[in-house]
């Protein structure tokens, strides 16, 4: 039993990123039907981002401060906001009236950008960095749980909540939500299309690169390929909850993480990814909109 | 269009020039590979990547050997001329790396890789060429095997495996005993056969077995069925970036046991990743810098000198590789393939840094292995010395090991 306990809570702790980074893929696909690959490789900037603000500021060698990490991550935060921002101006924009497969190979094209020209500009090297002060892991009883885990998950809900309020509780989350209906009544109703997506990537990219900063803490080895298979596996949790539903996003991150966890833990490590991608074809034959996603009439 | 034109016959006479520019280097390699100019040695290593310091460590451990043999005067009063190409810790990158290095380049001896996997990608290549190849510390039996031209520095994966449970099993007076390995590593896998195989034949019992992918950076499900089997250690021979992320996941998940390992966790890294959830784990490996033999300390303090880092294990063993081949070259007949091969396989006594080596008829050298403790602040402590089984100089390093693990290939 403790056991089980503990493959779920790990999973949690896992899920908790993939949900973080599946929210970024789930707003943009939301207001511009678009699949941004190119999102794990945000989420991969975060990390290494984070590794050169924490040398400055907040490494495990300097003795890491809880100030010093909150430092870190706004400072990474906002500049993969500003990336985020710059990826959506340079490379999506100009392609916004061109059928959809151009742009689904553009997003293709930044991330093999991102993640080659990270190998030449930072090498291909992982590097290691903890921006969070070193604790013993908390025990209950014989479940364990590393302090890191505890603040990964308590981050996430925390921003989590935050989308949440600014999503559904807000004149800008209204905007987003009318664009992601229909952009071009939106447009007429005076709201300003190009501002809306520009700050859902931002807002998208904020997000992936808190989840970078809670990954490399939690595996601490940060590489110019690292964000190719949690991107994946966001993706898959993404699709799994229902593309383009922000609860969906939570949902199936956090239903992913347990469902590798417990493969790992009761059947063989070696599966652990080829169970992810069946779960998200199992998931589609039986509801192909995803676990909540909502299946729009086709517009003929 | 006039300007395209012109920028055409530009292109084609650039075209020209740079295939005569080539002919021309062609040419002049070709000189030097039969007379009086440097003899050339190929290294293939990961310069970069996850097992960037396996590859930094050997080059500057045959740089340091090379520039010193150059200074008396080179071998067969000819200079040696290393080469370096960098496979980023790929197989396939090493592979590609072999081939251009004896097709283009004309090495005289290839020497590499740290990784097996990567050995034997390489492998096939140098024996086709007929180009004798040298791995430093690759430790996977079956990379020898691979042909009569590939010879290696190092002792073989049973030997280590049998090195660790002894260690386990007598000297740290264990009973249970966890694995955790990496299957897609043949270096690892090869290890833990030869660990569980070996450790149950002294009477230990092996209460667990679990397993990871190299990359993988999540172990908390291993970590946690590890945990319920309640182990004394858990035998880990991964490489360094695995095992250090293991540690610091081990050390979360309450387990406070002592990991033990090979020498893939032999790397300054290691201790960077892992941190104080490594202290008081144990590996074996080919040297220890303590060693106060004045042949040890003297290349240490050289190396220190030149590098101005302590040398690994990884150095040491490629500066004992680099010394075997320049060792063969001398007594060789000439410096063709085939002779440099035949005065290699004929290596007795060769007086390298990590003991006294002679080759065996299976290419593999006979010779010790230290084990070693993690201290406090990552030092390494030398713990002690571990002989093949039998004699010192028995023909093959633990005989014992290979008959219950390995089902003869």
């Amino acid at each position: 039993m403790v056991e089980f306990l503990q493959h779920v809570v790990n999973g949690l702790s896992l899920g908790a990123i993939y949900a973080l980074i599946a929210l970024g893929y789930t707003m943009v696909y939301g207001v511009l039907k678009l699949i941004n690959f190119a999102h794990g490789d945000v989420f991969m900037l975060g990390g290494i981002f984070g590794f050169y603000a924490s040398a400055k500021w907040s490494s495990e060698a300097k003795d890491p401060t809880f100030l010093g990490a909150i430092l870190v991550s706004l400072v990474v935060m906002a500049l993969c906001g500003l990336i985020g921002f710059a990826i959506e101006r340079i490379a999506y924009r100009p392609l916004r009236g061109a059928p959809r497969i151009n742009s689904l190979i553009t997003a293709i094209g930044v991330s093999f950008f991102l993640e080659y020209g990270g190998q030449v500009v930072f090498g291909p090297t992982p590097n290691y960095f903890g921006i969070l002060p070193r604790r013993e892991a908390l025990t209950l009883g014989g479940l364990s749980v590393g302090y890191v885990d505890v603040i990964t998950l308590a981050v996430s809900l925390l921003l989590m909540v935050v989308l949440q309020r600014v999503v559904f509780h807000s004149r800008i989350g209204l905007a987003m939500r009318a664009v992601s209906w229909n952009a071009q009544t939106a447009s007429l109703m005076g709201i300003n299309v190009d501002f809306i997506i520009s700050f859902t990537f931002v807002l998208g990219s904020v997000l992936a690169a808190a989840a970078g900063l809670l990954y490399a803490s939690k595996y601490p080895s940060v590489h110019p390929l690292m964000g190719l298979m949690p991107g994946l596996k966001a993706f898959v949790a993404a699709v799994l909850g229902g593309i383009g539903s922000v609860p969906g996003a939570m949902l199936g991150g956090l239903l992913l993480g347990l469902a590798e966890q417990l493969v790992a833990g009761y059947w063989s490590s070696s599966w652990r990814d080829a169970v992810a991608f069946a779960l998200l074809i199992l998931i589609l034959l039986v509801k192909p909109s995803g676990l909540l996603g909502r299946s729009d009439a086709e517009k003929v | 269009m006039p300007a395209r034109i012109h920028s055409l016959a530009v292109l084609c006479a650039a075209l020209a020039l740079s295939l005569t520019a080539c002919k021309k280097e062609q040419g002049s390699g070709m000189v030097g590979a039969d007379a009086k100019g440097p003899v050339v040695v190929g290294h293939v290593a990961s310069m970069t990547g996850p097992e960037a310091t396996f590859g930094v460590s050997s080059d500057r451990g045959f740089r340091l050997l090379f520039d010193d043999v150059n200074g008396k005067g080179g071998v067969k009063s000819r200079q040696i001329k290393l080469v370096t190409l960098d496979d980023q810790g790929k197989p396939e990158e090493a592979a590609t790396a072999a081939t251009r290095l004896i097709a283009s380049d004309h090495v005289s001896v290839l020497l590499g890789e740290v990784a097996s996997t990567r050995s034997l990608f390489m492998a096939p290549k140098a024996q086709m060429a007929k180009v004798p190849m040298m791995s430093p510390s690759s430790t996977n039996e079956k990379v020898t095997a691979a042909g009569d031209y590939i010879f290696r520095a190092c002792f073989i994966d049973p030997f280590q495996g049998y090195v660790m449970a002894k260690f386990a099993r007598e000297t740290l007076k264990l009973g249970k005993v966890a694995i955790l390995k990496d299957v897609r590593n043949d270096y690892s896998v090869g290890l833990a056969r030869v660990f569980e195989a070996e450790f149950t034949k002294m009477g230990g019992k092996v209460v667990a077995v679990e397993s990871f992918n190299q990359g993988d950076v999540d172990f908390k499900a291993q970590l946690t069925n590890i945990k319920a089997a309640s182990p004394e250690a858990i035998y880990e021979p991964g490489y360094y970036t695995d095992t250090g992320l293991i540690a610091r996941q081990a050390h979360d998940a309450g387990l406070t046991i002592p990991l033990l390992g090979g020498d893939g966790w032999d790397s300054d890294k290691l201790y960077e990743i892992g941190g104080a959830a490594l202290e008081g784990s144990y590996f074996s490996n080919h040297y220890s810098v303590d060693d106060p033999s004045p042949r040890i300390q003297d290349f240490v303090s050289r190396y220190k000198a030149k590098f101005n880092v302590t040398p690994d294990g990884i150095a040491a063993q490629a500066y004992d590789a680099a010394g075997i081949v320049v060792d063969a070259m001398k007594r060789a007949t000439d410096l063709s393939g085939p002779a440099i091969r035949d005065a290699l396989a004929a290596t007795k006594n060769f007086a390298g840094v990590t003991g006294d080596i002679t080759m065996d008829a299976n290419r593999n050298p006979v010779k010790p292995a230290v084990v070693l403790k993690i201290g406090k602040g990552g030092k390494y402590e030398f713990v002690t010395r571990i002989l093949p089984e039998g004699a010192p100089a028995a023909p093959a390093p633990a005989p014992a090991a290979a008959p219950a693990a390995a089902p003869a290939k």
